[in-house]
């Protein structure tokens, strides 16, 4: 290239969306069905699950077995990307860590995850115990919002009454599997409430919903669904918007800079192709952000100009701080029960049958806040690694006699151990509040681009006592739900050394806080709206507004957030116009 | 949409594939016939083309020689040998499936080879020939030494550390194999109505048949 050219689009557009995942798609969704015209750009490849996801296809159609070399979570799991992608890098403060894990593909982390949808409840906006700001908003400004989001998209689960784990409008949950009945006993004895999931899987027909599919129960939410018969955001916000005539998608487009006038009012992005790398800009009377919580803050602080010097929307300088994962940390045994079972078609739904919501009075515990737990187990689609470490188990798996079966070694006995052994394994996993601190923060590394010549983030974030301290109950809650129920452990039971097994920030994949609301402009980003305090034009609609997340994954907050942004929007619009 | 309508879209009540009609079917009825479970050579959609050229270029490639190749061969053999239930590991394209996996995680290409030479030179000093020349008798002998941690003698560690991860590869590729699914009786993948445990498991299980 000898002559640098930026090609500038004449289209002038209502708004540009970066980013289409949760936040970017609802986004997108109400503005374009509001007749609003729309840009929304997409760092990664248009996907459309109902062609693109490898729904359904048996483990011998990938020749590593659904291993996880390209893609972390194996072959047929639905992300485009990971925590490492190649030419985009990010650093770390030395004696820090965090995982950042980015899916570049229309719909992102939408198409592959678990569909867990909880609402935050009154106590995660407004907490009693000091520890984390207030939200500017209370749970009842967000519950229309929730509920819509529930009417508009499909939840499945129950109705409970438990104060800080509402309620929502919900489609009958999928029943529990065997090994689920054995954990809900174990849970009573432990004195651990177990209660029906709470997913975004169509357990049947969504009134007024035509165009997607019902689940028909192959449990595979992960690879993204064929029906559109779960939520991503690529099925179900953007597929459709673009239907409307009012929302026009550019792949392959990763954005480098808010670009603003003197006044400091953004005018539209700049972005770059990722396939020719040819530079372009486009122009909008209003810019939103959904690029994720730390790449929607990255963009903000490289989008400096004389009118924001620290990066747009940064007179606070708290672009990048706050940052917060969930905490998370697991176990895993066997129920000797299930040895030799009877053999089903159990896969059931890909997101979860059961699970336990945070149950306990902070008051009498070491640490604040707590952590809800997700479980696992059952006669799964066998993968990569399956059996791995089984044969080692040897006396701890009972014979049909029950006495231990020994090593098995090899031969017939090994073939008769692995039969006897499939679908017994049962896991679990806790998702915890991790505390949103200054000091846990992203910001621009002054010594590194990425292969487009963007600056890349550097990360610091270490875990303190009150997260370690919540790992450690989580353990002991882990053993003794395994103990009532009977079952074997054979995962490493982690201590103090390992910080109770703890993952790294960012493993968890729920980071969030980068860009937190407020109704102080000192100390906070955004307003209560989702709007930049320092760009009246500016919003952000992933989960970087969030002041502090709950244990609940931030999906379904996500969602009602960013519709109540764009309604914002729209009101505004109307405001000018009107 | 309901759910036969999902299906229908999905095109699977229409095309005769039989996976309504299979999903009631047990394991014993669902044997494969088709052996030869190699993966796909054309790009699937939804596979990445970065992805597909890394799979082609990496089966294009050969990593074992001829001698550590029969040498596998005859390892997974004994470690998942034909039985009453169903076929070998060879039977089931285990040699190839291990072939593919040390390109694609190269982390086990030493410990692979290492562990083969190991086995040779270990044969070779017990038996006076490398490990595939030897009898059965001879081999088992060799095998017994290294397939049971808990009673090895410490100058085989090494022996026991290659064949543990010998075995949990077999133990991948096998089960992963059309062989190896209908072997654990895996019937699921397929579209279906997911309505709770059956009742005669709740009851063997000891469970209420109203729970759940």
């Amino acid at each position: 290239m000898t002559a640098f050219q930026i090609i500038e689009s004449t289209e002038h557009y209502d708004a540009i969306v970066v980013g289409s995942g949760a936040g970017g798609g609802m986004a997108g969704y109400i503005l374009a069905h509001a007749g609003l015209k729309v840009l929304m750009l997409e760092a990664g490849p248009f996907y459309d699950p109902a062609i693109d996801a490898l729904q359904l296809r048996w483990s011998w159609e990938s020749p590593r077995r659904g291993a996880g070399t390209t893609r972390p979570f194996g072959d047929f799991d639905a992300a485009y990307g990971g925590w490492e992608l190649e030419g985009e890098p990010y650093t770390r403060a030395s004696g820090t860590e965090f995982e950042w894990f980015r899916a570049r593909m229309l719909g992102g982390r939408t198409n592959h995850w678990g569909r867990i949808s909880l609402r935050m409840g009154p106590d995660d906006f407004q907490p009693k115990d000091g520890v984390t700001d207030s939200w500017p908003i209370t749970y009842d400004e967000v519950k229309p919002f929730y509920d819509r989001v529930d009417r508009m998209i499909g939840i499945y689960g129950t109705v409970e009454g438990i104060h800080n784990e509402p309620d929502g409008i919900f489609l009958k949950p999928p029943k529990p599997r065997l090994n689920e009945l054995y954990i809900r006993k174990g849970g009573q004895k432990a004195g651990v409430p177990v209660i029906a999931g709470r997913g975004s899987v169509l357990t049947e027909a969504l009134p007024g919903v035509k165009d997607r599919g019902t689940c028909f129960y192959c449990g595979q939410c992960g690879r993204s669904c064929k029906v559109y018969g779960d939520f991503s955001s690529s099925s179900c916000l953007v597929i459709p918007a673009m239907k409307t005539g009012n929302l026009k998608v550019i792949d392959n487009a990763m954005v480098r800079e808010v670009l603003t006038n003197d006044e400091g009012l953004a005018i539209g992005v700049s972005y770059v192709n990722t396939k020719d790398l040819q530079e372009y800009s486009v122009k909008a009377k209003t810019v939103i952000l959904g690029a994720s919580a730390c790449e929607s803050a990255r963009l903000m602080l490289n989008s400096k100009s004389s009118a924001h010097p620290n990066g747009v929307g940064n007179s606070s300088g708290l672009v990048g701080k706050y940052l917060h994962d969930s905490t998370g940390a697991g176990l895993s045994g066997f129920l000797p029960q299930l040895l030799d079972r009877k053999r089903y078609n159990e896969d059931g739904v890909g997101s979860v049958h059961i699970y336990s919501p945070w149950w306990l009075d902070n008051k009498k515990l070491d640490f604040p806040r707590g952590y809800h737990i997700e479980y696992g187990g059952g006669m799964r689609m066998p993968s990569y690694g399956i059996f791995g470490g089984t044969a080692e188990l040897g006396d701890k798996i009972p014979g049909r006699d029950g006495k231990p079966m020994g090593e098995a070694g090899y031969g017939k006995a090994l073939k008769e151990q692995y039969r006897r052994f499939y679908g017994a394994g049962v896991g679990m996993a806790g998702r915890g509040t991790a505390i949103a601190r200054l000091d846990n923060y992203c910001e621009i590394d002054s010594n590194k681009v990425d292969k487009f010549g963007i600056p890349v983030l550097k990360f610091h974030y270490k875990w303190a006592n009150e997260e370690i301290l919540q790992a450690k109950h989580m353990q002991e809650t882990f053993q003794s739900i395994m103990h009532e129920m009977g079952a074997v452990i054979t995962s490493k039971i982690h201590g103090p050394e390992t910080a109770y097994g703890l993952e790294a920030p960012g493993k968890i994949i729920h980071e969030g806080g980068t860009t937190r609301m407020g109704n102080d402009p000192k100390k906070s980003v955004l307003n209560k709206w989702g709007q930049a305090h320092d760009c009246k034009n500016l919003y952000v609609v992933d989960a970087g507004p969030f002041v502090q997340q709950g244990d609940k994954n931030l999906t379904w907050t996500i969602l009602a957030l960013s519709m109540r942004t764009a309604e914002y929007i729209l009101q505004e619009n109307k405001k000018i116009n009107g | 949409m309901n759910r036969r309508e999902s299906l229908k879209a999905l095109g699977l009540l229409a095309s005769g594939t039989g996976l309504l009609a299979a999903s009631s079917c047990g394991p014993e009825k669902n044997k494969a016939t088709d052996h030869s479970d190699k993966p796909p050579t054309e790009k699937l959609p939804g596979v990445q083309d970065f992805e597909h050229e890394r799979n082609l270029k990496l089966q294009a490639e050969q990593f074992f020689s001829a001698h550590e190749l029969s040498t596998i061969t005859c390892l997974v053999d004994y470690i998942i040998p034909k039985d009453e239930f169903s076929g070998s590991a060879s039977e089931a394209g285990v040699p190839d499936f291990i072939e593919f996996i040390v390109k694609d995680m190269p982390h086990y290409q030493t410990p692979m080879r290492g562990g083969l030479k190991w086995m040779d030179i270990r044969s070779q000093k017990k038996m006076g020939q490398v490990f595939i020349n030897c009898t059965t008798d001879q081999q088992i002998k060799l095998l017994d030494e290294i397939a049971f941690p808990s009673r090895s003698i410490p100058e085989v560690e090494q022996g026991v550390s290659f064949f543990k991860t010998l075995r949990n590869l077999t133990a991948s590729g096998f089960y992963t194999s059309k062989i190896g699914i209908d072997d654990l009786g895996y019937v699921g993948n397929r579209p279906g109505v997911w309505s709770g445990v059956p009742a005669e498991v709740l009851q063997a299980h000891g469970f209420a048949t109203d729970e759940g």
